[in-house]
């Protein structure tokens, strides 16, 4: 499987798709508020989509975010929706959610995809310099 | 002091429209298109702003995150009247206003007349939540409510009343039947 990597910007965050077996890692990370977030979530849904066909057999999925707006919200949904298909076909996964420890509205925004979805989930709080 | 704008004898005007920003602290003002890269300025420009005034992390984030909304609702919601006030959809004031207390973002657009209803409707049953409630209403939109052509996702006002936990003040104007201004006004405490 081809191998994401998108570099963040002020505006979209940093992206990391990898499937590769020994060294597998998906992460997002940084501050989501594109100009059009189908555009920019399409091609990390679609791989998504190629990957739930010949899962590894454990899947974790990083989400660091500072920042999101609504409309990245829902595209989040989206991604983790892909996730509990992934699980539902009997797939290993683990969604570890990543927050500020000085931030509740991001460990707030965690804890309400888990009551959504029904996957494995672990909240991560990591201190800021 | 004269209700119109001309270029020759521009002072009057140009000084009672400085007097009143002063007067009611506005620190930004703008009308026009809303595109991403204004919205990209206006936060950052305030987000230095407020550094500057040593405003606390968590006040930074929910001003940036009410402007960010404002804004986008702005720009996919405003509709356009064809004629000299608006010709482009897209449109809008857009105000920040800042005292000792709070920050106070307010934003003005035309909508037609025959969604005002549906739209007051929604603001009323937002303020009518408490914490809790405005939570559920969240997750029950981020389930069931579809993105928009336009990329809304129907969770923009409710994310402004949770993120500020204060009532969001709202107003209509009916221009003529087609048409009637919007304004709305988001208060961020400056406090804790």
């Amino acid at each position: 499987m081809d191998i994401i990597k998108i570099q963040g910007t002020d505006d979209t965050p940093q992206v990391t798709l990898d499937a590769t077996a020994d060294a597998s890692y998906m992460e997002i990370s940084g501050r989501s508020l594109p100009e059009d977030v189908v555009t920019f979530y399409g091609p990390i849904l679609e791989w998504l989509e190629e990957y739930a066909e010949s899962p590894l057999k454990k899947t974790v999925f990083n989400f660091k975010l500072e920042y999101f707006n609504t409309a990245s919200s829902k595209l989040l949904l989206d991604i983790l929706l892909k996730l509990e298909d992934i699980h539902d076909d009997g797939n290993e996964v683990l969604i570890r959610w990543h927050f500020p420890d000085d931030d509740e509205d991001m460990e707030e925004a965690g804890e309400e995809y888990e009551d959504i979805v029904e996957v494995p989930f672990e909240q991560v709080s990591y201190t800021i310099d | 002091m004269t209700d119109d704008f001309h270029p020759k004898d521009s002072l009057d005007f140009v000084y009672d429209f400085y007097v009143k920003m002063k007067k009611n602290k506005i620190n930004l003002a703008y009308e026009g298109e809303i595109t991403h890269q204004i919205t990209k300025a206006f936060t950052s420009l305030t987000e230095n702003h407020m550094s500057i005034d040593n405003d606390p992390n968590s006040v930074q984030k929910k001003v940036f995150h009410v402007m960010v909304e404002c804004l986008q609702n702005i720009s996919k919601h405003a509709e356009n009247r064809n004629d000299v006030i608006t010709s482009k959809d897209g449109r809008g004031i857009f105000l920040v206003s800042k005292d000792d207390e709070e920050y106070n973002i307010t934003t003005g657009n035309i909508v037609k007349t025959n969604k005002v209803n549906d739209l007051k409707r929604m603001l009323e049953n937002i303020n009518n939540l408490d914490k809790d409630g405005l939570k559920q209403l969240y997750k029950q939109q981020m389930r069931e409510g579809r993105l928009s052509p336009k990329g809304g996702a129907g969770l923009g006002f409710i994310d402004i009343a949770r993120k500020t936990g204060e009532k969001l003040i709202y107003s209509f104007l009916e221009i003529d039947d087609n048409s009637s201004f919007f304004v709305l006004t988001s208060t961020v405490s400056r406090e804790k």
